[in-house]
């Protein structure tokens, strides 16, 4: 049983509209490296050009953030969910353009 | 500025009138509520600010549960398509304030509270002035820097921030601000910048969402002021309305928040639309400036049976809605499907409100669709200004 990677609604446009992914993977970078490859437009969306993970971006295995773990170096285990977390903003979200 | 209904509490409330003991009977017989609680929700003040799509629950409910003091902050006025989602609002509200129709609406739900109205928008000026008559605050707005404003707000005066936010079929729900507990920034360091964000086309809600978050962050509101309960404070709550799941996340406070930390570096309210990156978006946004054709420019050339391409780079679902009968590509598409299009013919672009498509003019110019117009204002133009029987959304 892989890791599974949870595609939160926002990012699911750059992602083939998939809500989730499964990959074995060691480690969280692992898993977000497997993503971002299978799925190249997420990149810079999770990614800066120095390829930091973004600041904004919150990660969590199962239900801890990385950064209070080993960020990226996190382990991961087979029936790990790693979720990826972005800020919404949306109250009633207006139409715009 | 603000509108007050009738004041009936002082904050310092002892008993319930005959009226106020049978309107909260179910209340009043439940041993977790009870005369005591229903006295803790009377004296007790709450501020929303928004009152759209998340605020329309929240106001209905605590209005409804009895807390004694309402403050309601919206700038906005009630506009036609909130009433998909906005139900404190009926069809006889559209064009009025949204906080005045707000109030008026919950001061007919319950009599026995007092709320106040504020027609303004928040701001690093007015939001400690506002927030400081309150017990507690509850987020339900809708943009980036005014959800930083209110977490510091909060922070400063050390009051309790019921935070819920949506995005299409997801929200997110958390109380900051409890001692101890962490904030927005422990969570959100940084605010993402501007262009990172899907864009708004993708946007849109479904109504019931707005009503489910709304509804919690109505519910951790009186959890709050019962004091009863595992308050979600120190949890994140995520909600997946399509696979219908709740899941819940580990928040900590973090050591090093410049906000809440030990050595908070931010002692002030500062500049959120510039922390944000979103300083002059405001206004209407630098749009590209690319060649146009007005919609009676373009009716009177089709008339006159000019040889024109009608590009239409909106998205299948909007092009069932309505459409000008040109062939939809849309604009995440154009740079894979350019082939198919003609550089040797005149193309005029739209979209819904001339956004889109003059990025999509932009983009044909620069590879070699030189006849290519923006049809400016959109759909939306066209509705107004040539043929009002098509829709306007």
């Amino acid at each position: 049983m892989p890791v599974k990677v949870m595609i939160p609604t926002p990012l699911r446009v750059y992602a083939g509209k998939r809500d989730s992914a499964e990959f074995s993977a060691a480690t969280v970078g692992e898993a977000l490296g497997h993503l971002t490859r299978e799925f190249a437009d997420l990149r810079k969306h999770l990614y800066t050009e120095e390829g930091k993970l973004r600041s904004f971006v919150n990660v969590y295995v199962n239900d801890e953030d990385i950064r209070y773990l080993a960020k990226e170096n996190t382990p991961t285990k087979d029936g790990d969910v790693v979720s990826i977390v972005p800020s919404i903003a949306g109250g009633s979200n207006e139409l715009k353009s | 500025m603000a509108t007050k209904t009738q004041p009936v509490t002082d904050g310092k409330a002892t008993s319930l009138s005959n009226d106020e003991i049978l309107r909260y009977s179910r209340h009043l017989i439940m041993p977790e509520v009870g005369m005591e609680g229903q006295l803790k929700l009377k004296n007790a003040k709450v501020l929303l600010i928004g009152t759209g799509g998340l605020g329309a629950p929240l106001g209905l409910y605590l209005a409804a549960a009895g807390v004694g003091r309402l403050g309601l902050v919206d700038f906005d006025v009630v506009d036609f398509t909130n009433l998909q989602r906005q139900v404190t609002f009926g069809t006889d509200d559209v064009g009025k304030h949204k906080s005045e129709a707000a109030r008026a609406r919950l001061s007919n739900l319950n009599p026995a509270i007092e709320i106040e109205s504020f027609e303004t928008q928040l701001t690093s000026a007015n939001a400690l002035e506002l927030f400081k008559d309150f017990d507690i605050i509850v987020d339900g707005t809708d943009n980036f820097p005014t959800r930083y404003l209110v977490n510091d707000a909060c922070i400063l005066l050390g009051k309790p921030n019921v935070y819920g936010s949506i995005f299409r079929f997801e929200g997110q729900a958390t109380v900051f601000g409890m001692p101890d507990g962490p904030c927005y920034r422990c969570l959100y360091p940084e605010p993402p910048p501007p262009g990172l964000v899907p864009s708004c086309a993708e946007g849109g809600v479904l109504g019931v969402l707005p009503g489910i978050v709304g509804s919690i962050q109505a519910m951790e509101t009186i959890k709050l002021i019962l004091g009863r309960g595992d308050s979600l404070a120190g949890r994140l709550l995520l909600f997946d309305a399509l696979g219908m799941k709740f899941r819940e996340l580990k928040l900590r406070k973090n050591p090093n928040c410049p906000m809440c930390g030990p050595n908070r570096t931010i002692h002030e309210l500062i500049d959120y639309y510039e922390f944000c990156g979103v300083r002059g978006e405001e206004a209407p946004a630098p749009d590209i400036q690319v060649p146009e054709i007005t919609p009676r420019e373009l009716r009177a050339r089709l008339d006159r049976g000019d040889d024109l391409f009608i590009l239409d780079v909106r998205e299948p679902h909007e092009y069932q809605i309505c459409n000008l009968q040109g062939q939809l590509i849309p604009l995440g598409e154009l740079p894979r499907r350019v082939h198919e299009l003609d550089s040797s013919r005149e193309i005029v672009a739209h979209c819904r409100s001339g956004k889109r498509s003059a990025e999509a003019v932009d983009f044909l110019r620069k590879a070699g669709f030189r006849k290519t117009l923006n049809l400016k204002g959109g759909i939306l133009a066209w509705s107004d200004e040539v043929d009002p029987s098509v829709p306007k959304y």
